[in-house]
């Protein structure tokens, strides 16, 4: 069923469909919509959930995992300044095998105030311990949220995982989505059934007690395996998926036109969508070029991206926020992937930070300087900071 | 006639659990399970009982709980209770059990939500007034005079405002249903009082005074002893509060002078003659309010 | 047998009480109740934090569990009778 709404109201949408039981409420821009959505249909009885209105996002997370504990299925959203808030709840959420689902509405992290969209708060929540997906467009959004949690509530993963959408540029942009049936989501998504969980009907544990020096090595090496797992899981969920409602985004990243390219540009979120329409019409003009949508960067698909080796002879890799790393966060992954003595060479893109548009004439620039780094073989800088004013190169 | 247990019998803490010898903790945790019977969740942030509680893969504990950070004590016992609703599991009392530290201090803003939610739950504040399990530093909850490793002088003396906070009275503000003081020293009255806590729905709260005695600087031995001191000088009376209707729970005859406790531990050694009388006036003069307190319920 | 990382349960959870921890071994006192002084009151009973003191059937007198008393003394200081005696460990 056909539907024009943002990818807030999309997010709110796939949790009812997901059954979720608790969900945690705080406002912050750009995702308050989804919890005043949700609070819509709560209050009306379109939606059996219990509603908390928490007193800021660490409550959020906090009540979240109490939940989770007891066994039920649970939600928040949040964006910058609550994710970074929720910071520790979050590791705590992920060490203790919490499988919340969460979408996380991107935005800069301040200082001074932004309220506009890069990656900077999911970047700097990489080590977390979270599954992390970013979405392309509203469709996107509803569904990943869904195939969350039939991969994180998986008995051999139980791991919680962030559905990022761009905030205010998918967030409040209105697209068209395709609404699947309750009957269908209910067909995919069986309850959330935990091997452990508190319902009185098993003998009484203790949950995330302390846990010492002797042990502590081998439930990070548990936790490491948990989130290996999500690789194959993420495959074959979205198999399933679909075989069931018709749509499929290519797994852990999405190869996009680079059978025969001499340049891909690895890139994520919602300038993909831009970027694969440059992608087309750079084609149409005789340009081999390709590009790489990362969908999965927690668990890292480095199985993956490393067969670029093969495939193309010059690498950019766009990053939507910089963290003052020798480059991005993408970049510097990206690159330890592709790590080899014969490895194709990589330069970064630093742009699109605190809102700044990413132009389709920004990405063809792009792409032109990556063809002609591949005629020297070779790249001239490590990082370009893209359209920066007063910064080298031609973007516009 | 027989000789009959004065508790119910049933103990809900395994032993070889890691609390100090002499540890109040324990003995409110007896009473307060003692009170409510194994159908309980409870929830634990960082502190002694998270400690006491021993390291994976054991647990002293009879029953179901589960551990989470400082901050976020009030914001796990709603986030329980929803889940409890959402999947139709009834008759549970969520337990929350901090510290002074984790409830005055750090807790108190998911405490204060927890509260303005109506969350139906227990909230106990094991008050050994201070941050003990990280070594003795001073918390919210410390009273004036007492020495801590971060004021080796004392909580000022010089500035009345440094008392412990009235946490009773501000949860009584925040919306609570139901209060209580308890003592470890009582633990007929306390297990009495979290018995009644359980009559109400919403949210609950049991301030229980419990010594540590290496942090108040006494003997193993005097840790009853000590707390029953200090509900005899006042310092710590026994009430209880419905809505905001006052009662005494316990009446002291004849109380007995401040400085009958102070001078028993080693924490209030710095402690001048002329600061016990300041201690004296200002613990009559709350006494005094307590009173006018119930006083107006009663009419 | 806890020996692998494959042992661990899926999630931090605990698989067994305290209690084979012997918490006697802390003490360096021990209490030695006078049972020609012992009222059967309880109180030692009553204000044991680590329920060492013991009654089997109601009008017993209390027993000490030396596995797990840590000589704390609490008992010997509230007893009304004095029939506690804190005795040094050899």
């Amino acid at each position: 069923m056909m539907e024009v709404i943002t990818s807030n109201y999309a997010a709110a949408y796939a949790a009812k469909l997901s059954r979720v039981e608790v969900i945690a409420a705080y406002p912050i821009t750009p995702q308050t919509s989804i919890s005043e959505k949700l609070a819509e249909l709560v209050d009306s009885g379109e939606m059996d959930a219990k509603y908390i209105k928490v007193e800021s996002e660490h409550s959020a997370m906090a009540a979240l995992i109490g939940a989770s504990h007891v066994g039920a299925r649970t939600f928040t959203a949040t964006s910058s300044q609550g994710l970074a808030l929720m910071h520790e709840n979050l590791i705590w959420a992920a060490g203790v095998n919490r499988p919340i689902v969460m979408p996380v509405a991107a935005r800069a992290l301040s200082g001074p105030w932004t309220i506009w969209s890069d990656h900077s708060d999911v970047i700097s929540e990489r080590d977390a311990g979270w599954m992390q997906f970013f979405c392309e467009n509203n469709q996107e959004t509803l569904d990943m949220i869904i195939m969350a949690y039939k991969i994180a509530e998986d008995r051999e993963i139980m791991t919680p995982a962030m559905v990022i959408e761009d905030g205010f540029i998918l967030s409040h942009t209105v697209e068209a989505v395709d609404m699947p049936l309750q009957e269908e989501v209910d067909d995919f998504l069986p309850p959330f059934d935990p091997e452990f969980k508190i319902d009185f009907k098993s003998e009484p544990r203790r949950y995330a007690g302390v846990l010492a020096p002797d042990w502590w090595q081998e439930h990070r090496y548990r936790r490491m395996l948990d989130m290996e797992r999500g690789k194959e899981k993420i495959v074959e969920v979205e198999r399933d998926f679909k075989r069931r409602f018709g749509r499929s985004y290519g797994g852990l990243v999405e190869f996009y036109r680079c059978d025969d390219a001499d340049v891909a540009l690895v890139i994520a979120g919602a300038p993909t969508g831009t970027a694969k329409d440059v992608v087309d019409e750079m084609r149409d003009r005789g340009k081999k070029v390709g590009l790489v949508k990362l969908r999965s960067f927690r668990p890292f698909p480095g199985e993956e991206l490393v067969k670029l080796n093969d495939m193309v002879s010059m690498v950019g890799v766009f990053d939507k926020s910089y963290t003052m790393g020798q480059g991005g966060a993408f970049f510097q992954e990206i690159r330890n992937a592709l790590y080899s003595p014969d490895g194709v060479p990589i330069k970064n893109y630093i742009g699109g930070l605190g809102g700044r548009d990413v132009t389709k004439k920004n990405i063809e620039r792009i792409f032109e300087d990556l063809l002609a780094l591949n005629k020297e073989g070779k790249v001239d800088r490590i990082i370009d900071w893209v359209a920066l004013k007063g910064g080298p190169g031609r973007w516009e | 006639m027989m000789a009959k247990l004065p508790l119910p019998k049933e103990e809900y803490l395994y032993r070889g659990h890691a609390a100090c010898p002499g540890c109040g903790a324990p003995l409110a945790m007896r009473y307060t399970m003692k009170a409510l019977g194994p159908r309980v969740i409870m929830n634990v942030p960082a502190g002694c009982t998270a400690v006491i509680g021993g390291v994976w893969p054991r647990t002293a504990f009879k029953f179901d709980m589960m551990d989470h950070v400082f901050e976020s004590t009030g914001a796990v016992s709603s986030g329980i209770r929803a889940a409890l609703d959402a999947k139709g599991i009834e008759d549970v009392t969520v337990l929350a059990w901090a510290g002074d530290g984790g409830t005055v201090d750090i807790g108190l803003q998911a405490l204060s939500g927890a509260v303005d939610r109506g969350t139906d739950f227990i909230y106990v504040m094991m008050d050994n007034e201070a941050y003990m399990n990280t070594g003795i530093q001073c918390s919210g909850s410390t009273p004036i005079g007492a020495w801590t490793t971060t004021t080796p002088f004392g909580k000022k003396c010089e500035i009345i405002l440094q008392r412990k906070k009235k946490i009773m009275e501000m949860m009584v503000a925040n919306g609570i249903v139901y209060g209580a003081t308890v003592n470890v020293a009582y633990p007929e009255d306390f297990v009495k009082r979290v018995k009644k806590a359980t009559e109400f729905e919403g949210p609950k709260f049991i301030h229980a005074l419990s010594p540590c005695a290496p942090g108040w600087r006494v003997d193993t031995a005097k840790t009853v002893e000590v707390a029953r001191l200090a509900t005899q000088t006042n310092m710590f009376p026994l009430y209880e509060v419905e809505w905001s209707e006052y009662r005494l729970t316990k009446t002291i005859k004849e109380r007995k002078p401040v400085s009958e406790y102070l001078k028993t531990q080693g924490r209030f050694r710095r402690v001048s003659e002329d600061m016990v009388n300041r201690i004296q006036a200002m613990v009559d003069e709350e006494y005094e309010e307590l009173l006018r307190k119930v006083e107006l319920s009663k009419g | 047998m806890l020996k692998s990382y494959k042992d661990m349960p899926s999630t931090p959870v605990s698989l067994q009480s305290t209690e084979d921890i012997m918490t006697g071994n802390w003490r360096t006192m021990r209490p030695l109740i006078d049972e020609e002084k012992c009222i059967r009151c309880y109180i030692c009973w009553k204000f044991c934090p680590d329920m060492s003191i013991e009654v089997e059937e109601a009008d017993d007198f209390p027993t000490v569990n030396l596995d797990y008393c840590k000589g704390c003394g609490i008992c010997a200081n509230e007893c009304p009778k004095d029939a506690i005696e804190m005795v040094r460990e050899e």
